[in-house]
C-alpha cells in the first residue's frame, strides 16, 4: 500500500531517487538545495541506500563526477540552484551532449547580484538551451512524481538524455506538503533497470567524447536537436504509464478550469498554484477566465501549447525571469514566438515579477488579469509590465 | 612497496599498444612518447579521463581515435572529477552486484595547464576524497595545444608567447610551480616524477602509482619540440639534461618517505640543458647563475627531506 506523508519538496526528491536505487550521487551544498543531498547523505550513512555519495568541492566538480558515473553506466543523480548551477553551465551542456542520462533537480534561485538565496527562474532560463530535458513541478508531490519520471523518460533507450527538475526554492523546496509515497514495487514496475548501452568497459574499449572539426559537429549538433525534440513522444508515454500505475495523470501543458475562457493566464512551477486561487475567485464573478501551466519545458511543447491557447482572446504570462536588455519575459518571448505564425492566435500580455524570493499573493494575480486584459483591449508600447516592483518604471519598453 | 610487482626491463614491455594509430602529435614529441609508455605500462584493463590539451586533441578527431582503451574526454579543468565519477561508479556498481568484480584502474590524464591551473581545485578535491585512481599530469611546461602561452609550470626565463622576452623582460618572470609537493602536501600514498627519457622508471612508476590503493600523483616531464624550440630528434637528450642538471629531479614519495631515483654525485651546469632550447636563448649569463642557484636550493631541500627517511 502507498503511504500518505507530510514531506517537503526537497526531502520528496531525496526519497524519489532513493525509490529509484539511485547508483551515484555527487552533490555539493548551495542554499536552498541542501535539505536534498543532505537527506540522501543521512539514507547512505543509515544503510537507507545503497549508493556512492560524492562529497565534491564544487557544482562544477558535481556535474563532472556525474559525467564519469553515467558513463560507466552508474544510476547517476544530483541537485543545485543558482549559483550552482552557473557554475556548472559548461558542464551541463557536456552532459546533454555526450548522451548522459542523469537527474538533476534544480531548486530554482535568482542569481547574483545583488546576491539572493531565494526562488525565481533565472537560472532555470540560463540553462533553457542547455539540451536537458526539464519539467517544472508545483508542489511536493509533483517533486516526487516528476523525479521518478525522470529516470525513466532519461533512461529510455530511444533518449538518452539528462533530465532537469525544476522546483522553486524556499516557496516549494522547503514547505512541507502531504506526499503519496508508493510502494517499491510499484516503483520496480514504472522504472525498469538502467542499461547504458555505450557505458565504459575495458572489454570493449570505446572512445567518448572526441572532439568535432567543422565538417562533424553540425551534424553532432543537429542530431542532438533532434534527438531531444524526438523524447516528446517518450515523455507523453511516461506520464501515460506514470498514471496507470499510480493514478496520477500529467500531461505537458496543463489547462485549470480553462475551458472556453476568453482570457488565459500562463505561468510555471509552484506560484500556479497560488494563481488557481486568484483564477477560483475571479471565475466566482463571473469572468471568463482560465490558468495554463507549462509543465514541460524542455523539449518545448509547441503543439499542446497552442492548442491549449487558440481559443482564447487574451494570454497573459507571468515570468519569475528578466531577459535583461532583451524581451523582458523569457517565457512569453517564447510562447510570442510559439505562436506567431498561427494564423487564430491570442494577444499576449507579459508581466515579470516574483523575482528573488519576492512574494505573489493573490491579490496580484488578480492585478495582472485586469491590467492584462486592458492593456489586451487598448494595446501597450510595452512589451512587458512588472507587478508587486517599487518605482516609477513599470512597463519595459520595446 | 618494493618487490610486490614485477619492474619493467628489457624484454618485459609488451608490445601491443594502446594509444597509437594516426595520431597527429608533432614530430619529436617527448609526451607522445612518455604516454605510449604509460599505456604500455597500465595494460587494457583502465579507463582514461583526459583533459583537454595536446594529449586529447591529437588522439580524438571525430569520427576516429587512437585509443585501445575505454577514454573519456569532458573538458578541460574537471578531469580529477570525471575520474571521481568513473572511481565511484564502477565501486559501488561492482558491490551491488550490477558488474562482475575486477580490477579496473581509473587514470586521469592532464597536461600542466590542466593540473596546476585550472585543474589544481578539481585535482585537490579528488586527493582529498582519497578516490582509487592515478593522476598522471603530462608537463610540457606552457600551454602548447593552444600556442606556447605561459601556464604556472614555466620555468623562470623561458619565453612565450604570453610572457615573451623582450627589452622590458627576460620572459617568464616567476619560478615554476612545484606541483608535486603540491601533491604531497595532500598526504596522498604515492607521489612521483618521470621523464620519457629514463623509459624503465617512468612505466615502474605509471605500474606503481596504478596499483597504489588510493589516490597517485606522477608528474611526468615532456619535452615539446615546438614550444621549447629544439630539433625533433633532441627530446631524449633533452629529458636526460633536464634530469642531470637537477632541473628536473627523479624522485619519489611514497606514504610520505622520499626517495631520489637517480642521485648523481655532481649537478651537471644548468647552462648546459638551457641552451639546448630556443624558448632561453635570449638569457644573459646573470639570468642562468640565478637559475643555477634557485635549481642548486630546490635540489639541496629535495636531499634533505630524502636524507630524513635514509635512516
Amino acid at each position: 500500500m502507498s503511504k500518505r506523508v507530510g514531506l517537503e519538496a526537497s526531502h520528496a526528491a531525496a526519497e524519489a531517487a532513493k525509490m529509484a536505487d539511485v547508483d551515484v550521487i555527487a552533490a555539493y551544498p548551495i542554499t536552498p538545495q541542501t535539505h536534498i543531498p543532505e537527506r540522501l547523505a543521512e539514507m547512505v550513512a543509515d544503510g537507507e541506500l545503497n549508493a556512492a555519495y560524492i562529497p565534491v568541492e564544487s557544482e562544477h566538480s558535481a556535474l563532472s563526477a556525474c559525467l564519469g558515473a553515467a558513463a560507466v553506466g552508474a544510476r547517476t543523480f544530483t541537485a543545485t540552484a543558482g549559483q550552482g548551477l552557473e557554475l556548472m553551465h559548461e558542464v551541463v551542456y557536456v552532459a546533454s551532449s555526450m548522451r548522459y542520462p542523469m537527474v538533476m533537480t534544480v531548486c530554482n534561485r535568482a542569481l547574483s547580484a545583488p546576491l539572493s538565496v531565494w526562488g525565481d527562474h533565472s537560472d532555470a532560463m540560463a540553462v533553457r538551451d542547455t539540451g536537458w530535458i526539464q519539467v517544472f513541478c508545483q508542489n511536493s508531490q509533483e517533486a516526487f512524481d516528476m523525479t521518478l519520471w525522470a529516470f525513466r523518460v532519461g533512461e529510455d533507450s530511444r533518449v538518452l538524455l539528462p533530465v532537469m527538475v525544476h522546483f522553486d526554492g524556499f516557496h516549494l523546496s522547503h514547505v512541507t506538503e502531504p506526499v503519496i509515497l508508493p510502494e517499491q514495487e510499484e516503483v520496480g514496475r514504472f522504472l525498469p533497470k538502467f542499461h547504458y548501452p555505450f557505458a565504459l568497459n575495458p572489454d570493449k574499449p570505446m572512445t567518448h567524447g572526441a572532439f568535432g572539426p567543422p565538417d562533424v559537429y553540425s551534424e553532432a549538433k543537429i542530431a542532438q536537436e533532434v534527438a531531444i525534440r524526438e523524447s516528446k513522444a517518450v515523455a507523453i508515454q511516461g506520464f501515460k504509464e506514470f498514471g496507470d500505475i499510480f493514478g496520477r495523470y500529467y500531461q505537458l501543458v496543463e489547462s485549470y478550469r480553462a475551458e472556453g475562457a476568453k482570457t488565459l493566464l500562463l505561468t510555471m512551477g509552484s506560484f500556479s498554484e497560488t494563481a488557481k486561487i486568484a483564477i477560483d475567485a475571479k471565475k466566482k464573478k463571473g469572468e471568463s477566465l482560465g490558468l495554463i501551466t507549462l509543465r514541460l519545458w524542455r523539449p518545448f511543447p509547441f503543439e499542446e501549447l497552442r492548442q491549449a491557447v487558440k481559443n482564447a482572446e487574451t494570454l497573459i504570462v507571468f515570468d519569475r525571469c528578466v531577459s535583461l536588455g532583451g524581451p523582458a519575459g523569457t517565457v512569453a518571448s517564447e510562447i510570442r514566438s510559439a505562436l506567431y505564425n498561427e494564423k487564430k492566435r491570442p494577444k499576449v500580455v507579459s508581466f515579470v515579477g516574483g523575482l528573488g524570493g519576492r512574494d505573489m499573493p493573490v491579490e496580484d494575480f488578480e492585478y495582472i488579469v485586469d491590467r492584462g486584459r486592458e492593456i489586451a483591449e487598448k494595446g501597450s508600447k510595452e512589451l512587458s509590465e512588472t507587478v508587486g516592483i517599487r518605482g516609477e518604471v513599470t512597463g519595459i519598453r520595446g | 612497496m618494493e618487490g610486490k610487482f614485477i619492474k619493467f626491463g628489457k624484454n618485459l614491455v609488451t608490445t601491443e599498444e594502446f594509444v597509437a594509430e594516426g595520431h597527429s602529435f608533432c614530430v619529436g614529441c617527448g609526451e607522445a612518447l612518455a604516454l605510449r609508455l604509460a599505456c604500455k605500462a597500465l595494460g587494457k584493463d583502465v579507463i582514461i579521463a583526459n583533459a583537454t590539451g595536446c594529449i586529447e586533441i591529437c588522439t580524438s578527431p571525430l569520427p576516429v581515435t587512437s585509443w585501445a582503451v575505454p577514454w573519456i574526454h569532458t573538458l578541460f579543468e574537471n578531469t580529477a572529477a570525471t575520474v571521481s565519477g568513473i572511481e565511484a561508479g564502477l565501486k559501488i556498481l561492482m558491490k551491488k552486484g550490477k558488474m562482475p568484480e575486477r580490477d579496473v584502474k581509473c587514470v586521469a590524464v592532464a597536461g600542466d595547464g590542466g593540473t596546476s591551473d585550472i585543474g589544481m581545485q578539481a585535482l585537490s578535491g579528488a586527493f582529498e576524497r582519497n578516490h582509487d585512481f592515478l593522476y598522471l599530469c603530462f608537463d610540457n611546461e606552457a600551454y602548447m595545444n593552444t600556442g606556447i602561452q605561459r601556464s604556472s609550470a614555466t620555468p623562470y626565463g623561458a619565453s612565450t608567447t604570453t610572457a615573451p622576452a623582450g627589452k622590458m623582460s627576460i620572459g617568464q618572470t616567476t619560478w615554476k610551480k612545484n606541483m608535486p609537493e603540491i601533491a604531497v602536501a595532500h598526504n596522498i600514498p604515492y607521489v612521483a616524477t618521470a621523464c620519457p627519457s629514463y623509459p624503465f622508471d617512468l612505466m615502474n612508476k605509471v605500474r606503481k602509482g596504478g596499483e597504489v590503493k588510493g589516490p597517485a600523483y606522477v608528474h611526468i616531464f615532456s619535452p615539446c619540440p615546438t614550444g621549447w624550440r629544439y630539433a625533433a630528434d633532441l627530446a631524449i637528450e633533452i629529458g636526460r639534461l633536464a634530469v642531470e642538471t637537477g632541473i628536473f629531479p627523479l624522485y619519489e614519495v611514497e606514504d610520505g618517505r622520499y626517495k631520489l631515483n637517480i642521485d648523481r654525485p655532481e649537478l651537471k651546469l644548468v647552462e648546459e640543458y638551457l641552451k639546448t632550447q630556443g624558448r632561453f636563448r635570449h638569457l644573459l649569463d646573470e639570468e642562468i647563475a640565478k637559475i643555477q642557484e634557485h635549481v642548486n636550493e630546490e635540489y639541496a631541500k629535495l636531499k634533505a627531506k630524502v636524507a630524513c627517511f635514509a635512516a
